[in-house]
């Protein structure tokens, strides 16, 4: 009978390692052919009609209902293996696992520069902080983009300060990794992430202040200070975790310059400057997200233009 | 067929699944009883529910009505709305307003949803959909903020109207804030609530800000 070949077939259906739904797909148009058969020779379009109908009631025979059952089991299956694939935040768990007087201790913490170069300093491989510091930073960014007037279309508004803060901390973390990896430094990614998002306190709190209290001098005060103790702190760490000099020095520098330039550019390019202000009365007519160099006062742009009318002027 | 007559089916294979929704919500299987009633009827019991969560929001209180039978269409009608309103408010007045109302609403939906997985991270017990549901209604008091600074920014926009806004929005931050800590703080281990409520802050924190600096064209 053709029934027998269907027999066959779920037989070899039932491996555990799961078949694509495709492959169950096909099955069950074979399937659906074979009934077909027999259903023209038996009770004809009426159980055509059921035994397509994939649910639970309405099949009828045992055929259509072992089909039906295996449909069923194949689709738990897959249904569960993509649930605890997307489940998996559980891997994150355990790098959430903090009380927030650990948080405070290790923000303080993360101002410190500690003594101890000569044996490797413990890293706590956490990431709510560090996360935690990532959105406070896009908040104050927006804050100053938005107190500056900066003339960007609101879309990329948001973008820009999260695309900069969080391509800052997976990035250079990232490189820096990289280059630990090459200079055998003893890291973890975990750890390194950890160490660069504490080392944004820094850069918030020198943000925070500066986007407010706008003076020149003020900043450079708050850069080599603030800026340079959470350096200090992480080349520190990093340091007693290297060995050999040129290994230190090429994963120190790097650091700290990343680091002090990261806030040098926040600054600058998100922020406007008062004394000198480049304005933005021509605000109409710039294409938008235009980074203007906000010191150049408005005396040398008049110079520039009446520099190229002279020499449009003489061609 | 004699042949299949050894295979062991049984003859009712249960149902089963996983349902992650708290007691209370209608599973489809019991919508025979709901599917003969007319349409009136089953769009004011939803709006009815909608609307008693508004008031758990407005006054919240600690009941679990929030958490049982969440639904997830009134921070949709909040945050459109919220998005509507936001609109026209960059200084480029060529803007069609566009990337505005996508900014406001991916920021809603994905600081939800980073609040929420920082929440279960930290070992919360409310579910997914629960705590986008608290969230998404604690946007409430920052919508009536919003209305009342365009309604004040009619009138003018000095020094004295962004005083008035300025308390306003600080005033319904706050509001939502206790509100969003009221329902979501008790489902944490009790000494880390300070680590769920400083997101929650900063989201509320970063639309009232967006609220705030709003400029009309």
């Amino acid at each position: 009978q053709g029934g027998g070949s269907a027999v066959i077939d779920m037989e070899n259906m039932d491996d555990t390692s799961g078949s694509s739904f495709e492959d169950m797909g096909e099955m069950h148009q074979r399937m659906k052919e074979e009934e077909e058969e027999e259903a023209e020779g038996e009770a004809g379009a009426a159980e055509e009609e059921d035994g397509e109908f994939l649910g639970m009631k309405g099949l009828r025979g045992q055929l259509g209902r072992q089909v039906a059952d295996q449909m069923w089991q194949v689709g738990k299956r897959q249904a569960s293996r993509a649930f605890s694939l997307y489940a998996n935040i559980d891997i994150l768990r355990p790098y959430f696992d903090v009380e927030p007087i650990q948080v405070r201790a290790r923000l303080l913490e993360s101002m410190i520069p500690v003594k101890m170069i000569n044996f490797p300093q413990k890293i706590a491989g956490e990431l709510y902080g560090p996360l935690m510091l990532v959105f406070t930073l896009v908040a104050i960014l927006l804050h100053g983009m938005k107190t500056s007037d900066t003339i960007i279309r609101e879309g990329t508004l948001m973008g820009t300060a999260i695309g900069t803060c969080f391509g800052y901390w997976l990035g250079v973390s990232s490189f820096i990794y990289f280059l630990a990896y090459l200079c055998n430094a003893q890291i973890t990614m975990v750890q390194m992430l950890s160490l660069l998002g504490y080392g944004l306190f820094g850069h918030c709190i020198t943000l925070f202040v500066t986007y407010n209290i706008h003076f020149h001098s003020l900043f450079y005060i708050f850069w080599l200070g603030v800026g340079g103790l959470s350096t200090l702190r992480m080349v520190a760490v990093l340091v007693s975790r290297t060995v050999g000099h040129t290994q230190r020095l090429i994963l120190c520098g790097t650091l700290a310059a990343l680091h002090m330039l990261f806030l040098l550019y926040l600054h600058f390019a998100y922020h406007k400057v008062v004394e000198g202000i480049l304005d933005t009365l021509e605000g109409p007519n710039m294409p938008p997200f235009q980074r203007v160099a906000r010191d150049i006062p408005v005396v040398s742009s008049a110079v520039l233009n009446t520099t190229a009318k002279a020499i449009a002027l003489t061609l | 067929f004699a042949g299949l007559a050894d295979v062991s089916i049984s003859e009712d294979i249960p149902v089963e699944g996983e349902i992650t929704v708290p007691v209370g919500s209608r599973s489809p299987d019991e919508d025979y009883s709901t599917l003969d009633e007319p349409v009136r009827d089953t769009i004011m019991r939803d709006l009815k529910a909608v609307g008693k969560k508004f008031v758990h929001v407005m006054y919240p209180k600690k009941s679990s009505a929030l958490l049982r039978d969440w639904d997830l269409w009134g921070p949709l009608v909040l945050c459109v709305s919220l998005a509507l309103m936001l609109q026209g408010g960059s200084a480029d007045s060529k803007d069609d307003g566009g990337p505005q109302f996508a900014e406001v609403f991916v920021i809603i939906w994905f600081g939800a949803v980073v609040i929420t997985l920082n929440s279960k991270l930290l070992g919360g017990t409310i579910s997914f959909f629960q705590s986008l549901c608290v969230l998404g209604y604690c946007v409430l008091p920052l919508t009536v903020a919003m209305l009342v600074c365009r309604l004040v920014l009619l009138a003018g926009s000095g020094t004295v109207s962004f005083i008035i806004r300025l308390i306003v929005v600080a005033a319904m931050f706050g509001w939502s804030t206790l509100a969003s800590t009221a329902f979501l703080a008790d489902s944490q281990p009790p000494n880390r609530k300070a680590l769920v409520v400083y997101p929650i802050f900063l989201f509320y924190f970063v639309i009232s800000w967006m609220i705030l600096t709003f400029t009309p064209q």
